[in-house]
């Protein structure tokens, strides 16, 4: 085990630096700063040099880079263009965020492992059929038709819920956008759990169990899901940084001022601080999703512990 | 025979133990069903196909690959069935869109600008008076390009790249590894609106350019595990024992068995893609007019939604069709390929 | 089918002993089907047989015979669907179990009528160790603590001879050798101490030197709690030295019975004859080896008549249209030979010609 965490945390450093070197190489081709910085006003040449200067800006990219990254250990992540420090402007995106993606999460858990374990259980019947058919539309369309036909619907037509999230995002107002986030994961994380409900109820521990008298249900607990969502707590880990990612559309349809929004923002106004800080934040999140993901693998799946 | 000592058999227990079990094993596998396979439904309606099928064509000796299978499978499945018919006349349409509308997508009337459905043009004007029809017939192409050229080539790179890596295995493993978790390590969608806003020129092959860099990993991870699977075969073993050199391994032996995961995940992916440029079409950063593209209309079209739904519902069911008639493919050809995860 | 019934194993011999005390294990023309997408397959048709306490019945065939489809509907776990037992009895100690619910058939397995798998890798649920698996037994069933069930669970493996039980009782299945995993399912098998022990196929996935420990340990444990034993093989060598009386089954059905060591000495169905003959032996070195002819029946489409017909030297034409009963065989001159019984309209020819 220990050996185990030690390989996947050393393979997990070319890999973060791999990633946000590629984030931070791109976003400066974003286009010159200090020119987005005084809009269409020509900036005058001494000043633009001083900013450029102290934005170490005529530094080498790699220079550049490494500063950034020695910012990122001590929590800084530089200021915007506007002057606002880009931590500031994350503490406060950032909870929303993180609600709407826990709401998405709870979401796709409960209903995804719920619809799969149900579909793989009755193979062949008519809830899995519906199940199956059901989860392949919503794998069909892309998240933002769903986002505005349901909020439409719900929200427009039928007045249920509000149509978009109010001043400091309460969860109530956050559960229709939480469904259409987790829609498509909702979708994939039921087909898979049906694949290996499906497969394992095959198993031939799964026939022991039932030969060894135990009541159906504790074989389905403890034998048939507990090896089955495996796999499915794996795919679980690694769609939460895509949640993130995926918060972009959804923040978008329903005017949350999360993460998404204000990266949105940071790219139409080419506010590159405020890209390469948020987007090298999520994309940390995510790496360490998967690497909690390959360790909680390895808990849950002694071969891979013992290997 | 008569004669013939009770205890001989036991006598020599270890030789009558190991020939009496080859000599069942020698009985080819055709007709017999074992009891472990009784119980698996598939298998079971598999090898009663399969006698069926020995029966009727009885002169014919040799085995079906798996390949004469799984398309045997598929002509079988209504799911193929339907799904090949709809991508057979979108990728008609994408081709020659003008056999299907004479109405220019481009040519547009501001005073008919968000009309509803009248005769002649079934799904009404947009905000710019063009004819949602004409659109959505010529937003197929920009779709379905992505889709197919981004997913050959993920595929190819994707398949080359793990397939070595797999193959050499060792450093050369190790790095390959590594460039795809770099690359993994991005979610694509945050990938795509970061690269793609940088990039000034939004063609459809810049779209299709950044599918493949940041897909890739994902089929060079299966290629890889598929790729070692079958290297540790031992008819690979058995070529390799007989003097085949590397390439023929690979290409005679090796690819031709881990093909069947690649192109199940190819093919799920191909409806992802397109979903994919229409999300980043949506943003702002996929395709840029005066290309067609439905992501652009139905992004154009969301503002209005309240007002004008028929704008959005048409390319939206449009492009819902398309990656539904991708994906229910893979799914059908995963089914036939690889009857266990049925 | 009636001549069937009464001559599977209770020649009359026998049955008076039946009688006095009555078999533990009952089967009476079990039926088990298949529904399939292609169709019924017919996997049991018909089989009778009984298990005393303390007694070993071998059931031999090919895959396919139905030998491990009739023992699960035995213990209860057909998959279901496809599979389905249509019709019969299995009567365990007194109580037909097809007629019994759920959740008192539930209560029979494992408790007192325990299964011993083929394949203990695949058998042995990989991510709880072997300890949690064995107490298992013992926490579901009987209700005992986790930590009395752990120790017991130490001295099952001991029982079974697992050295090192102490350390071992924490590992998984997969960091144990298949000898000693096998180890580990026959003591999950013997937890409960039950009457009968269901053993299919258990030695097939081993090595041939091990093979014979796991069997020995098997036929110990049976003499010291004096259990019934099924075993279910399609190796010949395997069943001599253990079972006590074996039955052939061949397309579904038991087309023959003898006690273990008549049968080696005097097959009285060709199907047996033409196992027997395929067994290489030291005094026919250099000669080629017998194969039975052509292949097992599709169970889909049993051919009409005696199922072994096409395949059978014998084959007249009565074997293509009726179904041969399970004669009692015996001697030329009429002398009954007990537990013996032959489903081949030639079983004369067979055992005396």
């Amino acid at each position: 085990m220990g050996r185990y965490v030690i390989r996947r945390l050393l393979q997990m450093i070319p890999v973060f630096i791999g990633t946000t070197f590629i984030i931070f190489a791109m976003v400066h081709a974003l286009g010159d700063p200090v020119n987005a910085l005084f809009g269409d006003k020509a900036p005058d040449p001494a000043v633009a040099a001083q900013i450029r200067a102290s934005l170490h800006l005529n530094d080498p990219l790699w220079r550049q880079y490494l500063e950034y990254m020695k910012g990122i250990f001590t929590g800084d992540l530089g200021k915007t263009f506007s002057g606002e420090e880009v931590t500031a402007l994350l503490k406060s995106a950032y909870p929303t965020t993180l609600k709407l993606a826990a709401v998405a999460f709870t979401i796709e858990v409960v209903a995804g492992i719920g619809l799969g374990v149900l579909s793989g259980l009755r193979r062949g019947k008519s809830a899995d059929t519906g199940v199956m058919v059901l989860t392949l539309v919503v794998i069909a369309i892309p998240v933002f038709v769903i986002g505005y036909v349901l909020q439409y619907l719900f929200g427009v037509k039928w007045g249920i819920v509000n149509a978009t999230v109010g001043y400091g995002a309460p969860i109530s107002d956050l559960i229709l956008p939480g469904f259409v986030l987790a829609s498509v994961s909702l979708a994939y994380v039921a087909r898979l759990t049906r694949t290996t409900v499906a497969e394992n109820s095959k198993a031939d521990y799964v026939r022991t169990a039932t030969a060894k008298g135990l009541p159906r249900r504790r074989v389905i607990t403890h034998h048939l899901l507990r090896n089955s969502l495996i796999p499915v707590i794996t795919f679980l880990g690694t769609d939460l940084g895509a949640l993130m990612g995926g918060a972009l559309v959804t923040e978008r349809i329903f005017n949350i001022q999360g993460v998404g929004y204000w990266l949105y923002q940071g790219i139409v106004r080419q506010n590159s601080p405020t890209v390469v800080g948020f987007v090298t934040v999520l994309v940390v999140v995510y790496l360490l999703a998967n690497l909690f993901v390959d360790l909680l693998y390895a808990v849950l799946d002694p071969r891979i512990r013992y290997a | 025979m008569p004669d013939h000592q009770p205890n001989k058999p036991v006598g020599v227990p270890d030789d009558s133990n190991t020939e009496l079990s080859s000599a069942f094993a020698e009985t080819p596998t055709l007709g017999a069903m074992g009891a472990q396979s009784l119980l698996d439904e598939e298998d079971l309606s598999h090898a009663a196909h399969e006698s069926a099928e020995s029966v009727a064509v009885t002169d014919r000796e040799v085995p079906r690959s798996l390949w004469q299978d799984a398309w045997r499978e598929l002509r079988r499945n209504p799911v193929f069935l339907i799904s090949g018919v709809l991508i057979v006349f979108l990728v008609l349409v994408a081709i020659f869109p003008s056999l299907f509308t004479s109405v220019d997508p481009l040519s547009c009337d501001l005073s008919k600008s968000q009309l509803g459905p009248t005769s002649g043009h079934p799904f009404g004007y947009d905000t710019q008076g063009c004819d949602v029809y004409a659109r959505t017939i010529y937003g197929a192409r920009a779709s379905i390009t992505v889709g197919v050229f981004a997913t050959a080539g993920a595929a190819l790179l994707g398949t080359l790249m793990g397939g070595l890596a797999g193959f050499f295995g060792g450093w050369f493993d190790a790095v390959i590894s590594r460039i795809a978790d770099i690359f993994f390590g991005i979610p694509i969608l945050l990938g795509g609106l970061v690269f793609l806003s940088v990039i000034p020129s939004q063609s459809i092959w810049v779209v299709v350019g950044f599918i493949v860099v940041l897909g890739w990993p994902q089929i060079a991870r299966i290629a890889r595990g598929a790729v070692i699977t079958a290297k540790q075969q031992d008819y690979v073993t058995a070529a390799r024992a007989l003097g085949a050199g590397n390439s023929r391994l690979m290409l005679r032996h090796i690819l031709p068995n881990a093909l069947a995961p690649i192109i199940v995940v190819a093919t799920i992916a191909l409806g992802t893609y397109i979903s994919l440029e229409a999300t980043l079409s949506y943003l702002g950063v996929g395709l840029k007019p005066p290309t067609v593209s439905w992501g652009i209309d139905i992004s154009g079209a969301a503002d209005t939604f309240r007002n004008a739904p028929h704008m959005l519902l048409f390319p939206a069911g449009a492009l819902c069709i398309t990656i539904l008639a991708f994906i229910m493919l893979g799914d059908a050809v995963r089914d036939a390929l690889d009857p266990k995860l049925r | 089918m009636s001549t069937a019934t009464s001559a599977t194993d209770r020649s009359p011999r026998s049955a008076t002993a039946d009688s006095v005390d009555a078999p533990l294990l009952q089967v009476r023309d079990l039926h088990v089907e298949f529904r399939t997408r292609d169709g019924v397959a017919k996997a049991v048709n018909g089989v009778n047989y009984s298990v005393r306490a303390g007694e070993t019945l071998a059931i031999l065939g090919e895959s396919g015979s139905g030998k491990s489809v009739s023992s699960q509907a035995v213990m209860g776990i057909l998959d279901s669907p496809p599979g389905f037992v249509t019709g019969g009895e299995i009567i365990f100690k007194g109580r037909d179990l097809l007629k019994l619910g759920n959740e008192e058939r539930r209560k029979v397995r494992g408790a007192q009528m325990a299964m011993v798998f083929q394949d203990a890798l695949s058998s042995l649920n990989p991510v709880h160790t072997v300890g949690t698996q064995l107490a298992e037994m013992y926490r579901v069933h009987k209700g005992t603590s986790k930590k009395d069930a752990k120790v017991k669970a130490i001295e099952l493996m001991e029982t079974v001879g697992i050295p090192g039980a102490r350390e071992r009782v924490n590992q998984y299945p997969h960091q144990f050798s298949g000898g000693m995993r096998q180890r580990v399912m026959i003591a999950m098998a013997l937890a409960l101490e039950p009457d009968l022990i269901i053993a299919d196929e258990p030695t097939t996935a081993l090595d041939v030197t091990v093979q014979a420990q796991v069997m020995e340990l098997l036929a110990d444990l049976q003499r010291e709690y004096n259990m019934g034993l099924i075993l279910i093989t399609h190796d010949l060598g395997v069943v001599a030295d253990v079972a006590d009386k074996i039955a052939v089954m061949y397309a579904g059905r038991i087309i023959e019975t003898a006690p273990v060591h008549d049968i080696y000495a005097r097959p009285a169905h060709p199907y047996t004859r033409g196992l027997l003959d395929s067994i290489p032996r030291l005094d026919q070195k250099g000669q080629e080896l017998y194969a039975i002819k052509g292949l097992p029946p599709n169970l889909l489409r049993i051919p009409p008549g005696c199922a072994f017909n096409p395949r059978c030297p014998r084959a007249q034409e009565i074997c293509r249209v009726e179904v041969p009963p399970l004669h009692a065989v015996t001697e030329e001159d009429g002398r009954e030979l007990p537990g013996r019984g032959s489903a081949c309209h030639f079983w004369k020819e067979t055992l005396h010609g």
